[in-house]
């Protein structure tokens, strides 16, 4: 069970725990002022990370060895320098610049690989990090593949790759989403890239695209620790579930009040179980009648609840972004938090749910640690 | 000697008060000052180099627009302001 979250807001980087009487309470933030992007938690030494987003002064990245009493500002990583005259364009002719935009994803490797780190960023460029942070490298041969000129902006001005997904049975494994460029996996470390979107389906492309694996638009990508065969993803088509390995993908049509919305968390143990938390598409971006709730289906999509005691459920225009929703180990605790400044929490995985916070900076992302 | 001086709002981020250093473009004014604080270079420029979007750097109330090479000249006696580039509300 976890008796923390982190909190990554436009304004700071906030602390909620769970008192000794069962209460979850804010207490502490750190970076105040700033706009956090999100953070991450290493399992295999128990560092946190923060990436920052300075806006003038650029993206940062912070580490703390103590559980957040002090950090440490450590490298970040450096896009490679155009060839001359260089001047890249998406395929709808905007400008791409080949500079570090913002961190959109950090991931830890394998427990076999101490060091191990994985950063997913806006414009595109995947990176890692053999030292904890401290020196990156782009992943060259996905930033040079050409079908990556073919990826677009889709959650940002310009593509990113928001999840990172690395198989807990080979860590030589990695499958990336792109938002918006499909999935892509590597099976030797990053050496080779193949488009893994079969059965998806982008019908906001032309005709001629909607099965492009470029064109698929995944909001959030995430695999079964427990199951590892298993993927959901929160497309901006729909839900998709793969269980063989991400080879295939089954588009969920069936899903009230909508199948679009931003973030996924999935049970460790259980492929089945995975939790949504919808909203209207497209221009709007707001919970269905101003009511907002989660999804939890148990049966690998077949059904689907719609949890929302303890969630408003009248004139409430809460938007959740894609990691903005997460599970503890256990796969009983969740959390989420909006664009609007609210928190709230389940102890029983979603049936019921308490108000931690309401008048928070928007929350970009949430953790449990 | 040339003066850099940064922003304040960088200063919560890393020290770096105003120092006098040598110099005769912009360029080479701003690497002497990161020689002194190097942690500053990554919040004022960019991974290649050049000045990132949004800041602005002045050379004697003169905006810098040579944004990727720095080259402008700076004499001896230049105020070299380091800013955000700030506007509207």
């Amino acid at each position: 069970m976890s008796d923390q979250l982190l909190i990554s807001t436009r304004k700071g980087l906030f602390s909620a725990r769970r008192t000794t009487r069962g209460v979850w309470d804010l207490d502490a933030v750190s970076f105040l002022g700033d706009n956090v992007s999100l953070a991450m938690a290493d399992p295999r030494d128990g560092a946190w990370y923060v990436a920052l987003d300075h806006g003038h002064f650029g993206a940062k990245l912070h580490r703390s060895r103590d559980r957040g009493a002090t950090w440490t500002e450590i490298g970040v990583p450096a896009y490679p320098t155009p060839p001359e005259g260089h001047v890249e364009k998406d395929f709808l002719g905007r400008e791409i610049p080949w500079r570090l935009m913002r961190f959109w994803s950090l991931a830890p490797g394998a427990a076999s690989q101490p060091g191990l780190l994985w950063a997913g960023t806006i414009p595109g460029g995947l990176f890692w990090s053999e030292d904890h942070g401290d020196t990156w490298n782009l992943v060259e041969p996905l930033w040079h593949m050409p079908e990556r000129r073919k990826w677009a902006g889709g959650g940002a001005d310009a593509p990113g790759i928001h999840s990172i997904c690395v198989d807990p049975r080979n860590p030589a494994r990695v499958a990336v989403a792109i938002s918006s460029g499909g999935v892509w996996i590597t099976e030797d470390l990053g050496k080779t890239w193949t488009p893994f979107t079969k059965g998806m389906r982008a019908d906001y492309a032309p005709p001629e695209l909607v099965e492009a694996p470029e064109s698929q638009d995944p909001h959030r990508m995430v695999q079964c620790a427990g199951a590892p065969d298993a993927y959901w993803i929160q497309h901006h088509n729909g839900i998709f579930r793969s269980t063989d390995n991400a080879r295939t993908w089954t588009e969920i049509t069936d899903v009230k009040p909508s199948v679009f919305g931003f973030p996924v968390v999935v049970h460790p143990k259980d492929p089945d179980t995975a939790w949504f938390v919808p909203a209207i598409k497209d221009e709007r971006r707001i919970p269905a009648e101003g009511k907002v709730v989660v999804n939890r289906t148990r049966d690998g999509g077949r059904t689907f609840e719609t949890l929302h005691r303890g969630l408003p459920q009248a004139w409430a225009y809460d938007l959740v972004y894609r990691h903005a929703l997460d599970l503890d180990a256990t796969g009983e605790r969740l959390a989420f938090g909006s664009t609007t400044g609210s928190v709230w929490i389940s102890e029983n995985a979603g049936d019921d749910w308490i108000t931690l916070a309401e008048h928070l900076p928007p929350v970009h992302a949430v953790l449990f640690v | 000697m040339p003066r850099v001086a940064f922003t304040r709002n960088l200063q919560r981020h890393v020290a770096c008060p105003p120092c006098q250093v040598g110099g005769v473009t912009v360029r080479d004014s701003l690497d002497e000052a990161f020689a002194l604080y190097p942690r500053a270079r990554g919040y004022v420029l960019d991974e290649h180099g050049a000045l990132r979007q949004h800041m602005a750097v002045f050379v004697d109330g003169e905006p810098v627009l040579d944004r990727r090479a720095l080259g402008d000249p700076v004499s001896a006696t230049a105020e070299i302001l380091v800013m955000q580039a700030l506007s509207g509300g």
